[in-house]
């Protein structure tokens, strides 16, 4: 048996030992489900909280970071498994989050000592929330046209402008954003760095975003002369933009992987509400058209668990490549046509926004529905992947601008 | 997959080697071209025999068969493997017939002696087996009219079989017939049985193929492959498995259709510029990158499963063969779009993989088919 195969039997006991019942079935392991911690956090399962806690103490709550930051010490194939053996029981991770899936690798890569002694504690322990400040409002597709202006003024510097999108401000008690530090360089892409920013410091202003369906995670955040110590300098000064597209690989791979869910369950929600609509409790749904659209989304989304595993198997490093571009298209237009399905078979049932005459999941899941409508642009939107494709793996040249 | 053991997807070393050696010798010996040259020559055999045997030589035919029939018994994943290697030029050998349908009847369904009077010799290149299942205006395999009535002796054959492919070459054909009651059962007869005509047709494909007349052809009882009436069942666990190789076929074919198109769109210039730099262009191309990439893995997956999860194989042969016809059909047809004039031409080799596209995409069930068949296996 080989050293992995072993690690796996373990891994699968311990789980299965330490993660509290009433987890179990509950969600799948995506980078994003489950706990997300931080000190506005309201959280009061204590099975939650005990999942949380033995996973910080164990070091998988951050399984592949190094121990003395309170990771495990593991190797990423090592990761990849804990992952699996909790998908397989259908168990979140004991933390989720932006500071786990998105910024903590960044950090590990392009921080200094200091920062990542003073950071991924923090983060390993659920104890700080980060948020990211990338979008503006004229900075969207766009993303190097940002404007939020950052001034050094002795130790400090100086912030002024606005972010927007930046999900879960409101919850979040950091937040690592992109600010311009030279507005004369040559190209815009050029004079960008990542600064970190903690969300108590007088001049920042978090304002919720409602959306299509109703409530959202986003947020727009106000700078008004926020001073951030030099310190708190991500990586080279006007060299960011390196560090966000890196970051920017981490949040399309984790998208991508986080629509995933359970293999086979887009499928199984959708024959359960064609069930529940159409009144047959079992055999063939009735409909033959109907059935085909089901069995056409069946497929495309074991091709597409079928895919996440071969990339899996074959990626020996953990730094996602251009086929994180490729699980982001997929796995975003795999959970729209879920929902645009499960919206067709619910018929009118599906109409309801509040109130009498609807049942709560389906009120849920027209609010989800409208929501799935953001996967395609949230975090890139297909267009851009498709650029990054063309260019990246298929090397067809630039076009005019 | 259910389950969540995900089977292995990657290649090993030898599968490596396999891939490469396959590919290098397909590019240098096989290039697509020949499929015109074999049309306008009106070529009696279709293909190249000496290719064939030179490709037995390297012990590529007996790749899945057993060492005891002279094969190198190794698994359906390494015969995918070749497969998609010889799909990238669409060779018009006889992979489809002799390896795929007439060689996994017998490993499946045959009886030793049968096994022993064909597998070695398929292995060497030597012999050609193919199975005549189509009948006119017939799409459902339980629906056979052709005829094994009792005789003296054994089974006297009536009726007619369509497409048979390579049919005019076979040097044994296994032939499906109704007995007692309707239901079908396999026989296994020598060409140059009394009462057999053959007929070769020419289809768009360049895949050989011949009607196969049987007036009163009799048959000995131990001709009979697998059970009296359970030829349907037979024929169903053959049809899964050349349904996952012809996927696989599919792969390769719609990759080199791709290859092909995206070297086309970087150096044709219209507009003082590549036309690969038209975004409009761009999208497209990548949204077939990402349909292959797809389909690459559930090949693999399927091709794993026969070997590895025999439970799981009805379902992955419906959902290979589902998206490949999809996928190859939609690559070939935006391969000749973005081609424009010149990819309508008959002097263009990239015209030629829309009819390969086009004849395995109602070979072994249509998409829609495997998807009923899918709901019915997902229970719905």
């Amino acid at each position: 048996m080989s050293e992995l195969d072993t690690f796996r039997e373990e891994a699968r006991a311990w789980i299965r030992e330490n993660a509290p019942k009433s987890l179990w079935g509950t969600r799948g392991s995506g980078p994003f489900e489950g706990y997300w911690g931080g000190s506005k956090d309201t959280e009061s399962d204590p099975d939650v909280l005990a999942w949380r806690d033995r996973g910080i103490q164990k070091g998988w709550t951050a399984p592949s970071w190094p121990k003395r930051y309170g990771g495990g010490g593991l190797s990423v194939a090592h990761e990849q498994i804990i992952h699996e053996e909790l998908k397989a029981i259908g168990v979140p991770r004991p933390i989720a989050g932006q500071g786990l899936a998105m910024f903590g690798p960044v950090l590990l890569e392009y921080g200094n000592d200091e920062q990542r002694a003073e950071h991924l504690p923090k983060i390993v322990r659920g104890e700080v929330r980060w948020c990211q400040g990338y979008s503006e409002p004229n900075a969207g597709s766009d993303l190097a046209n940002l404007q939020l202006k950052a001034e050094r003024d002795g130790d400090d510097f100086v912030l002024n402008g606005q972010k927007v999108w930046t999900s879960h401000a409101h919850l979040s008690d950091w937040i690592y954003c992109l600010a311009r530090t030279n507005p004369n360089a040559p190209k815009k892409q050029m004079g960008i760095s990542v600064l970190l920013a903690d969300l108590n410091t007088p001049g920042i202003t978090v304002r919720r975003i409602d959306l299509i369906s109703g409530y959202s995670p986003f947020c727009e955040t106000f700078f008004d002369d926020v001073r951030v110590p030099a310190k708190n300098l991500l990586g080279e000064l006007d060299n960011g933009w390196g560090i966000a597209k890196a970051i920017l690989g981490h949040e399309r791979s984790s998208i991508g992987r986080s629509i995933a869910r359970q293999p086979g369950s887009a499928q199984r929600e959708v024959v359960a509400r064609a069930r529940k609509h159409l009144g047959v409790e079992d055999g063939p749904i009735p409909d033959p058209l109907l059935r085909d659209e089901i069995a056409c989304l069946g497929m495309l989304e074991e091709a597409f668990h079928l895919t996440l595993a071969r990339i899996e198997q074959r990626a020996e490093s953990g730094t996602p490549g251009p086929e994180g571009s490729i699980v982001k298209i997929v796995g975003s237009e795999l959970k729209q046509k879920r929902f645009e399905l499960g919206m067709k078979v619910a018929g009118i049932q599906g109409l309801g926004w509040e109130g009498p005459g609807f049942d709560q999941d389906d009120l849920e899941y027209t609010r989800d529905w409208l929501r799935s409508r953001a996967t395609t642009i949230e975090g890139g939107s297909s267009e851009i992947q498709k650029n990054i494709v063309s260019k990246r793996v298929l090397g067809l040249p630039e076009g005019k601008k | 997959m259910t389950g969540h053991t995900t089977p292995s997807l990657l290649f090993n070393d030898e599968q490596k080697l396999l891939s490469k050696t396959a590919h290098e010798f397909v590019q240098r010996r096989a290039p697509v071209a020949r499929l015109r040259a074999f049309r306008d020559g009106k070529d009696e055999v279709g293909f190249s025999r000496e290719l064939w045997s030179e490709m037995a030589d390297l012990g590529w035919l007996g790749l899945q068969i057993p060492q005891e029939h002279g094969g190198l018994g190794l698994g359906f994943f390494d015969l995918c493997i070749l497969l998609e290697e010889t799909g990238r030029e669409l060779m018009p050998e006889p992979f489809v017939s002799t390896l795929l349908l007439g060689a996994q009847a017998l490993l499946l369904g045959g009886t030793e002696a049968q096994k022993k009077a064909l597998l070695s010799g398929i292995s060497a290149g030597e012999k050609l087996v193919s199975l005549a299942y189509e009948e006119r205006g017939s799409r459902d395999l339980h629906r056979v009219e052709t005829v094994a009535r009792p005789c003296e002796d054994g089974f006297e054959i009536t009726g007619e079989k369509i497409q048979v492919l390579d049919g005019h070459l076979a040097d044994a054909i296994i032939v499906s017939a109704a007995t007692g009651g309707g239901a079908p059962t396999l026989f296994l007869i020598d060409a140059g049985a009394k009462g057999l005509t053959t007929t070769r047709q020419v289809r768009i494909d360049g895949q050989g193929a011949a009607i196969l007349r049987f007036e009163g052809v009799t048959v000995p009882l131990d001709s009979m492959v697998g059970e009296l009436g359970k030829g349907t069942a037979l024929l169903q666990l053959v049809f899964d498995r050349a349904a996952i190789g012809l996927a696989a076929h599919m792969l390769g074919a719609s990759e080199q259709a791709f290859a092909d198109t995206l070297a086309y769109l970087k150096e044709r210039e219209q507009f003082d510029a590549p036309i690969g730099s038209f975004q409009a262009l761009q999208h497209r191309a990548v949204a077939l990158y990402v349909e292959i990439a797809l389909l690459r893995s559930v090949v693999l997956a399927g091709a794993r499963v026969i070997d590895q999860q025999p439970e799981e194989v009805p379902r992955f042969a419906a959902l290979a063969k589902g998206l490949a016809s999809e996928t190859f059909l939609h690559v070939a047809k935006e391969a000749i779009q973005m081609h424009g004039g010149i990819g309508m031409t008959d002097e263009h080799d990239i015209g030629l993989y829309i009819k390969r596209a086009q004849a395995t995409y109602v070979t072994f069930g249509e998409p829609s088919q495997h998807r009923r068949r899918w709901a019915e296996l997902n229970g719905y």
